[in-house]
């Protein structure tokens, strides 16, 4: 690409998007939004550790019913065949 | 909520800009807002010099103030704050044009909307205009950002080199791949810059 070619593409570029004006200022006081993003990076933690605990307990707390079958279908178990138990403990 | 343990506070007295920045380096909150306040016109009006859109503008003026606070302990006070502002606040510039889709980048209205100081030339018809503004948003971030600091808005090339944390040599070379692809592409549309 010649010079002229490459000086040309910057005029171009130049009339095609116009320097910002240097005296621009934002239409607002910012200093409240970054206050606010400060407090949201002091709380993420927090909303971290507390949605993960809500992720892995849900709650209420609930035990499906066929859970409490199967509990109380090993006590029968065990009860009706004591001499099993050891084998059982053995194997977990 | 900021706790007291994670930063300081303490009474606003006038003091020297390097007890500030001393002052700011252990995460006092009136030292940053003393730096917010001194620093974020010129900060918002380089990063509006990038993305071209005052409502991005403003939003990444916070984004790169709240990426200062977060980064105040590796900050050296001997070093000057607003080379080091510039420095982050490009780079939440780039990640935002990274972020944005190529084809929603630079339309007429964004030209139209943003605050400038000089006039288009009427020799130019507003379609060329147009076009080249939509090819020039469709150049990689990198390339865009050179190209954009040094050619329109005339930064000296020491810096747009400070500003992206690459050397005067890099700056002019992807300044160069810039306006070749953006010839490239107009030539494509059958415009002969």
């Amino acid at each position: 690409m010649r010079k002229q070619d490459e000086n040309r593409i910057k005029q171009l570029l130049q009339q095609s998007l116009p320097p910002a004006d240097p005296a621009a200022e934002p239409s607002r006081d910012l200093w409240p939004a970054v206050l606010r993003r400060l407090d949201q990076e002091s709380a993420a933690p927090l909303h971290a550790t507390a949605s993960f605990i809500r992720r892995v307990v849900p709650w209420p707390y609930t035990v499906p019913w066929f859970d409490w079958a199967l509990l109380a279908g090993l006590g029968v178990f065990a009860v009706s065949f004591p001499a099993t138990i050891p084998v059982f403990l053995y194997y977990l | 909520m900021l706790r007291q343990s994670e930063i300081v506070r303490s009474d606003p007295v006038p003091e020297r800009s390097d007890n500030v920045l001393n002052r700011f380096r252990q995460g006092d909150l009136d030292a940053f807002e003393s730096l917010f306040r001194e620093h974020q016109r010129s900060v918002y009006g380089w990063i509006l010099r990038i993305v071209r859109n005052s409502a991005a503008a403003e939003d990444l003026t916070v984004e790169t103030f709240w990426r200062i606070h977060r980064a105040h302990a590796r900050f050296e006070p001997a070093r000057p704050f607003e080379p080091w502002a510039r420095r982050i606040a490009t780079r939440a510039a780039i990640d935002w044009l990274r972020a944005r889709r190529p084809e929603s980048e630079l339309t007429d209205r964004d030209v139209a909307d943003l605050p400038s100081n000089s006039s288009p030339d009427p020799g130019i018809a507003a379609e060329i205009r147009l076009k080249t503004a939509q090819a020039f948003g469709r150049l990689p971030p990198s390339l865009r950002v050179a190209a954009m600091l040094a050619v329109v808005e005339e930064q000296p090339h020491k810096d747009v080199a400070a500003a992206l944390g690459i050397s005067v040599g890099a700056v002019k070379l992807r300044v160069f791949r810039a306006i070749r692809l953006l010839r490239k592409d107009l030539l494509e549309q059958g415009i002969t810059p």
